[in-house]
């Protein structure tokens, strides 16, 4: 505080300003140096999340996610009394990642385990079907899965090469490490490449979106998401309905997993519980999921 | 306690602050390098600039349609928006009524403030159809992209130019007058001459506004990984790339990520650097 009797502060003159320059010189330094010992030190060390008792956190897949967030609205709505359920998305890898971490009690995925996941538990919950999918205007309702791999892959280019009508075909795409995107290059591709010309969405709704504005684009999205603003044409003349994905007729299915640690605490056991219920299996099944295989 | 000590004290804790934020920001790019260098390291730096496919899942990683993308989206945006830009602080700044600008620069500057996911919405919807309708090509467009930020950036451009030309002296502009030149020539050969510098700036701060956007070029943009050959290709640019793998990527690819910011972050210093070079030689 400033007294009143106290003297006002003369103005210091230049020269004593140059000379301190020379100690803020130091500070600078010394205080870089511990910002970076401290990174250092903060980033050498791998936290390790903890699992609070107060809620669960199941983070990954964007294509499980809104199936998980339906699925933990119902578990709250039935049992109010037990932790909540928190559902983030971030993508299989980043799921996997986050379980193996502690960020999160379960993962979820929509592909199969990759090397670095192996040491976790999976549980698969349901299946789901890839539905290639076209603008309902398109005439072309029947592909083989080589002239998708084809069209894909850049060498059939224009609708009427397939009998239809219209010019360019405009191939929409997800983006290089999704798991829709790497599902549908384990099932349709193989070793082939998606062109490099090829629209890149990041989401299954902004494929959607994409396919519902141009008549003449083409993409995959998941069978569940599949609304009357696409088509979802047939696969080696096989109609993508939940009847043939039961019957393994139809071929485009790729499962659903939740990841966990070995040991599992009781609160996330008891909503896998839920899911795994024929509660639970009855309400994915009526979002269009595939399940009881 | 001592005047004279408590103005010690706050100046050393302003030294401090001060000096943290620089510390932070050195850190950051300490973090992006030592992330990015291992796939440099691995690709080859040449390869890795100059490749043309792009397959981190095989391995395979060339960025040269993105940095092509990302000049070619910032370009197009600069030559709609800037003529835009300036012809509005012009406008506003010499010859609307009093009245009109101070109710259409706020206006302006309220722009700025809508969300970029927002400017990416209306690109989607009405951009991206209305290209593909008449332009042909599949919509999500290099054009798409420089529309929807040559708007995003007018903010920036007209207050920073608008400033530049109200701080030219009003003797400048009478003493034009008097020798008897009209208002557009008074604006031509004087204003525009004096406000060069501050006009430039604005022109660097609008580069690296459209140089940076993310998300609502993401939307609109298409993302393909080729090089485009004209305007209605699709494109991907450096950001679009690091925004849309980033939840995906591990190993190779994580840091092929950081790689890619590495090198953005060394063309933005270096257009900045060659702009100020440039304002300042003027």
């Amino acid at each position: 505080m400033v007294a009143a009797n106290d003297s006002v502060p003369t103005v210091t003159p230049a020269g004593k300003l140059s000379g301190r320059r020379h100690r803020f010189g130091l500070a600078a330094l010394a205080l870089v140096l511990i910002v970076v010992t401290f990174g250092i030190v903060l980033g050498g060390r791998r936290p390790r999340g903890r699992t609070s008792s107060l809620s669960i956190t199941v983070a990954g897949s964007t294509s499980v996610q809104p199936f998980a967030e339906m699925l933990a609205e119902e578990y709250a709505k039935q049992y109010p009394n037990r932790p909540a359920v928190n559902v983030q998305g971030g993508g299989s890898s980043a799921g996997g990642r986050a379980v193996l971490n502690g960020a999160a009690q379960i993962g979820m995925l929509s592909r199969q385990p990759a090397e670095a996941e192996k040491e976790l538990t999976d549980i698969p919950i349901a299946h789901d079907a890839l539905a290639v999918v076209v603008h309902p205007q398109n005439p072309i309702s029947s592909l083989s899965s080589g002239q998708i791999r084809a069209i894909f892959a850049g060498t059939v280019s224009h609708w009427s090469a397939l009998g239809g009508t219209g010019g360019r075909i405009h191939v929409v795409s997800r983006e290089e490490g999704s798991g829709t995107r790497t599902a549908f290059d384990d099932l349709i591709m193989g070793s082939t490449d998606v062109a490099a010309r090829a629209i890149v969405q990041d989401s299954n709704g902004a494929v959607r979106e994409t396919i519902a504005q141009d008549r003449n684009a083409i993409g995959y999205i998941s069978l569940g998401l599949v609304d009357n603003r696409v088509t979802a044409v047939e696969v080696d003349n096989v109609k993508p309905t939940l009847a043939n994905c039961r019957t393994g007729e139809y071929a485009l299915i790729r499962p659903f997993l939740f990841l966990t640690r070995q040991k599992l605490d009781p609160a996330s056991q008891a909503f896998i519980d839920f899911v795994l219920s024929d509660h639970g299996q009855n309400l994915l099944a009526e979002e269009g999921l595939v399940t009881g295989k | 306690m001592p005047v004279r000590n408590q103005e010690k004290l706050v100046e050393a804790l302003l030294t401090l602050i001060g000096l943290s934020s620089v510390a932070i920001l050195g850190l950051i790019i300490v973090f992006i390098f030592k992330e990015g260098l291992p796939a440099f390291t691995q690709v080859g730096l040449w390869q890795f600039l100059t490749g043309t496919r792009w397959a981190p899942s095989k391995g395979v990683l060339g960025i040269l349609p993105m940095i092509v993308g990302s000049f070619l989206v910032t370009a197009g945006a600069l030559l709609i928006g800037l003529p835009l830009g300036l012809g509005c602080a012009i406008y506003l700044s010499e010859f609307a009524p009093r009245k009109t600008a101070l109710l259409l620069k706020p206006t302006i500057e309220l722009l700025a403030g809508i969300p970029s996911v927002v400017f990416g919405f209306i690109g989607l919807t009405l951009i991206v159809p209305f290209i593909r309708n008449y332009f042909g090509g599949p919509g999500f467009s290099v054009l798409a992209s420089a529309l929807v930020l040559s708007i995003m950036i007018l903010p920036t451009m007209v207050s920073v130019s608008y400033d530049a030309l109200r701080a030219v002296p009003p003797a400048y502009r009478e003493g034009m007058l008097a020798l008897g030149a009209t208002d557009w020539q008074a604006v031509k050969m004087v204003v525009l001459p004096a406000a060069r510098p501050g006009i430039l700036a604005a022109a660097i701060l609008a580069m690296g506004r459209a140089v940076g956007e993310t998300m609502a070029v993401i939307m609109v943009a298409g993302n393909s990984t080729i090089i485009p050959t004209s305007f209605l290709d699709p494109v991907r640019t450096m950001t679009s790339n690091i925004a849309l793998e980033m939840g995906y990527a591990t190993g190779l690819h994580r840091q092929a990520l950081f790689a890619t910011g590495v090198v953005l972050f060394v063309i933005i210093s270096v257009l900045n650097l060659t702009a100020r070079a440039v304002v300042r030689g003027k």
